[in-house]
């Protein structure tokens, strides 16, 4: 097992309340695989990966709970010091929008080389080779010349191939990549999707893969896991996931996305409702109120993530009945 | 009447890059490059493609928000690129527009209520109480409850605004909205609810829509007809159905390639379509596709395909797959597109 | 500021007359009649002080005023009427380009000092600054989707203008208004002591420093009175401003 995550806890404090982002929650990431994370804006998918990271804005947001175990050592309990080597070198992250995590005074080339320097003693020369070797591994066309480029004489997917190769220049043993192609477009995204299965594939690196495109988790994950309102409410291989999905958010989901095999023109089944705010504690199960399934105890006691066939769980009360129906 | 509600022709937009003060020639970004369609009353007209296609563009376009280079937009057989100021008012009440971002469409400083009845207040002045009536009823109508006329738009969920832009844009009863991206900023289960109360009220109403988005998926469930766009031209105009179970140009086929679908036990056979989509400013020579084209021969490098009809009443402009030879004996079909894309 | 502008508005009910000469009390040190004592004319310090400020915040105010109504104008109809905003904004920029305090003696000098001058003197230098920052403010929202919107929905031109564009331009204006002000009041110093401001009958501070900067170690309150006010009023202004923009800002509002 690579990455443990137990009851992780993080909050954000505004000025005169407290956002509860993540109730608890725990999952694994195993060696090599990929592991989709899917939910709706403000569920607290991205909030997952920089609590694990601990990037959380120092003033606003604190972890208040849980631990982060990477190869058994708890990684929340690191000094500063220690947290920047494991950053970038044995887990880095890739972000939405490349133009802003790349700093657009420097070529894309010294970035990388950067990257490199700072965590192997690699010569300037040597760390420069690494980066034309990194951006070929990405398919960039003509890196010896693109090592030399600005990101903003780049394009928006070719940003995004130097942000991968600047991820991967330390050949991380972790990946966490927070929305990488929602921000491109179809036939671009579709190329970065391969291209980051292709590099998982062979460079072994396990990929925690965040999104809320139920159709890019299908294309490239093995296993998922499905939050809602700061908590993980399924956890499933992906075959499993989308062939029985055990929550009935997980179900809603799939079935409000647009799908050809249900026919043309006809309303969507959709999710009543909003989601729930997370400044004030919720009783219950925080789905209860837009679920068809709720019954009087889904809105008094908030049920555990359990399981419900070989490596799937969910976090319902009526789990059996919702794969059924 | 008959004709078509909306009729598009040889509709062209340049956008000069900076301004020309001191050099002899500008550069221009050629967003929209010779369009025509036609959208008929209660039909749904879908415009896809990717960043820099100018399907933005087209939008803005109709509604007059900017000039047009080139080309002619008629609504009921009016030209309304000659309308002055008076009468362009009186046609917008026709058309009305829905926009992408729920939160930078709507002004901040109004109240919901305020925001959906403006359009109407341009036209005649409402007393207090039709005013609140009115509000609320615009309100049922989008299903939203009438207390929430009161609300700033700070004070609603992204799929709550999204609600007040189509309710503003139903205040003046339009036969047409045209509706630009208007779920892409909203997550899945909101975008169903607004993709059902769409189609809601074009059954109730028999409104046209103009559905400019870049979600295949979204497009296939809404759409009656479907016009591809690449680097400002339709290469592909086809009833929905029909594009999506076979789709003919090129770009067509790797843009539904490319598409994510949800659904873990389909094998990904083919590669995705290569390169990127080169610049408006400087669009390749010939076919503007041929750069990435699989099937690219040597005349799509020379020559620009026109959009020719094939048999299941769509067109496509590709030199491979709808060689120009079929129509170059009936010169009456040649010589005006806009008949064909009619059908 | 709020202390400021009351005890200049109340100046006259408990001050001594700033006018009234009395050579016998010349460069008096600090008496229970006078607080500050006298000057090189035996006229009162304080009431001067206190005077001066009325002065100084009119001057500023006004000044503050016109350049915020100017700038807003001319701002709003450069950013909206493209036509216009060539022309404007080089002229704006030559205007710019020459020194505020250069500009002003320029003014006066062609046209005899007082008050009123002065005011229109110190405001057309500050009509650049403001109109640029309205300008791009305009230019900001006119391209927001919510203004298209309203064009769409078959709004007239001044409609677009009153409900959707200027909302948004007075945060900004306010607290550029305020850097006016604190900018005026200092220009209308430097000038009366420069010698081309204020009548020298009348009291300003500017006016007081420059007369009594030659009996600094004899009378030292004579100049430091007006001076450390002039320095009081700056700073209460720019904290004015800076409050404002606090309060306009919606970012700083919604906390998110």
């Amino acid at each position: 097992m690579l990455l443990d995550v137990r009851d992780l806890e993080t909050h954000f404090y505004g000025d005169e309340s407290v956002t509860r982002a993540l109730g608890g929650i725990s999952f694994q990431v195993n060696k090599g695989e990929t592991l989709g994370v899917v939910g709706e804006s403000g569920c607290g998918k991205s909030v997952t990966a920089l609590s694990i990271l601990r990037l959380l804005p120092k003033l606003t947001a604190r972890t208040v709970g849980g631990e982060v175990r990477f190869h058994g050592r708890d990684i929340l309990a690191l000094s500063d010091r220690e947290m920047r080597q494991i950053r970038g070198d044995r887990i880095a992250m890739i972000f939405q929008e490349p133009m802003t995590s790349l700093n657009p005074v420097y070529t894309v080339g010294r970035q990388i080389a950067e990257a490199v320097q700072i965590h192997t003693k690699a010569s300037r020369s040597l760390a420069m080779a690494k980066a034309e070797e990194m951006l070929c591994l990405v398919r960039i066309a003509d890196p010896q010349l693109r090592v030399n480029n600005y990101p903003y004489e780049m394009s928006g997917g070719m940003r995004q191939r130097a942000m991968i190769a600047m991820a991967l220049a330390c050949s991380p043993e972790l990946l966490i990549a927070d929305e990488p192609t929602t921000a491109l477009d179809v036939t671009i995204q579709a190329q970065i999707l391969r291209l980051i299965v292709d590099l998982k594939e062979r460079t072994g690196t396990a990929v925690m893969f965040i999104t809320h495109d139920l159709g890019v988790v299908a294309e490239t994950c093995q296993r998922v896991i499905v939050m809602y309102a700061g908590r993980i409410v399924e956890q499933a291989s992906v075959i499993d996931l989308f062939a029985h999905p055990a929550h009935p958010y997980t179900q809603g989901l799939m079935r409000s996305v647009p799908d050809r095999r249900r026919g043309r023109q006809r309303r969507l089944p959709e999710i009543p409702g909003i989601v729930p705010s997370l400044r004030e504690p919720i009783v219950g199960c925080s789905f209860a109120p837009r679920c068809p399934f709720a019954i009087d105890i889904c809105r008094d006691k908030t049920p555990a993530l359990r399981d419900v066939g070989s490596s799937h769980a969910a976090a319902c009360w009526r789990a059996e009945e919702v794969m059924g129906a | 009447m008959n004709g078509p509600l909306l009729k598009v022709q040889n509709l062209t937009k340049h956008y000069p890059l900076g301004s020309g003060l001191f050099k002899k020639t500008i550069p221009v970004i050629r967003a929209v490059e010779d369009v025509s369609f036609t959208v008929e009353t209660g039909e749904t007209f879908c415009i896809v493609g990717e960043s820099g296609c100018g399907k933005s563009t087209i939008a803005r376009l109709l509604m007059r928000l900017v000039e047009p280079t080139g080309g002619r937009v008629l609504i009921d057989g009016t030209d309304i690129a000659g309308l002055k100021k008076d009468a362009l008012r009186a046609w917008r009440r026709r058309m009305q527009m829905v926009f992408q971002d729920p939160y930078s469409s709507l002004n901040p400083r109004l109240t919901a209520g305020q925001i959906i009845t403006e359009p109407v207040e341009n036209f005649e002045c409402l007393g207090r109480r039709r005013h609140q009536a009115l509000a609320a009823d615009l309100l049922r109508k989008v299903g939203m409850s009438p207390e929430m006329m009161h609300r700033l738009p700070s004070e609603l969920s992204g799929g709550q605004r999204q609600r007040l832009g189509i309710a503003r844009a139903l205040s003046l009863n339009p036969s047409l909205i045209i509706a630009d991206e208007a779920v892409s900023a909203l997550d899945v289960s909101v975008q169903a609810q607004i993709l059902n109360l769409l189609l809601d009220l074009q059954q109730q109403m028999g409104i046209a829509f103009v559905f400019i988005s870049h979600d295949l998926g979204v497009v296939e469930h809404i759409g009656h007809r479907v016009a591809v766009m690449y680097l400002g031209r339709i290469v592909e105009l086809a009833p929905c159905e029909a594009l999506f179970a076979k789709p003919i140009h090129p770009y067509t086929e790797a843009l539904i390639a490319a598409a994510p679908v949800p659904d873990p036990t389909r094998l990904r056979l083919e590669a995705p379509v290569e390169g990127e989509v080169p610049s408006p400013v400087y669009p390749p020579s010939g076919c503007a596709f041929h750069p990435r084209c699989p099937l690219a021969v040597e005349r799509c490098r020379i020559e620009v395909p026109p959009l020719v009809p094939m048999a299941d009443g769509r067109v496509v402009a590709c030199h491979v797959r709808a060689p120009a030879t079929e129509i170059s004996g009936n010169p009456a079909l040649a010589g005006d597109r806009s008949i064909l894309l009619a059908q | 500021m709020a202390l400021l502008i009351v005890l200049a508005l109340a100046a006259p009910l408990y001050a001594g007359d700033p006018l009234s000469m009395d050579p016998f009390k010349r460069l008096q040190p600090p008496s229970a009649e006078m607080w500050f004592g006298s000057d090189n004319l035996g006229r009162d310090v304080f009431a001067r002080t206190i005077f001066g400020a009325r002065i100084s915040l009119m001057v500023g105010l006004l000044s503050a005023v016109g350049a915020a109504l100017g700038g807003l104008l001319i701002g709003v109809i450069a950013g909206y009427v493209r036509a216009f905003d060539n022309i404007v904004m080089r002229v704006m920029d030559g205007l710019m380009s020459i020194p505020t305090i250069l500009l002003a003696i320029a003014l006066i000098s062609l046209t005899g000092s007082g008050v009123g001058i002065l005011i229109v003197a110190i405001t057309i230098p500050q009509l650049p600054s403001v109109t640029r920052m309205v300008r791009s403010a305009v230019l900001s929202v006119r391209e927001r989707p919510y203004v298209e919107a309203a064009v769409s929905g078959g709004a007239r031109l001044p409609k677009v203008l009153w409900r959707h564009i200027l909302p948004s331009t007075i945060a900004p204006l306010m607290v550029q208004s305020a850097i006016v002000c604190a900018d005026a009041i200092l220009t209308e110093a430097g000038l009366s002591f420069l010698g081309v401001g204020v009548p020298p009958e009348i009291p300003s501070w500017g006016n007081m420093i420059s007369s009594s900067r030659l009996y600094l170690s004899i009378a030292p309150l004579t100049i430091f009175a007006p001076g450390i006010c002039l320095a009081v009023m700056v700073l209460a202004v720019n904290l004015l401003g800076d409050g404002l923009r606090d309060l306009f800002d919606p970012r700083a509002k919604r906390g998110r």
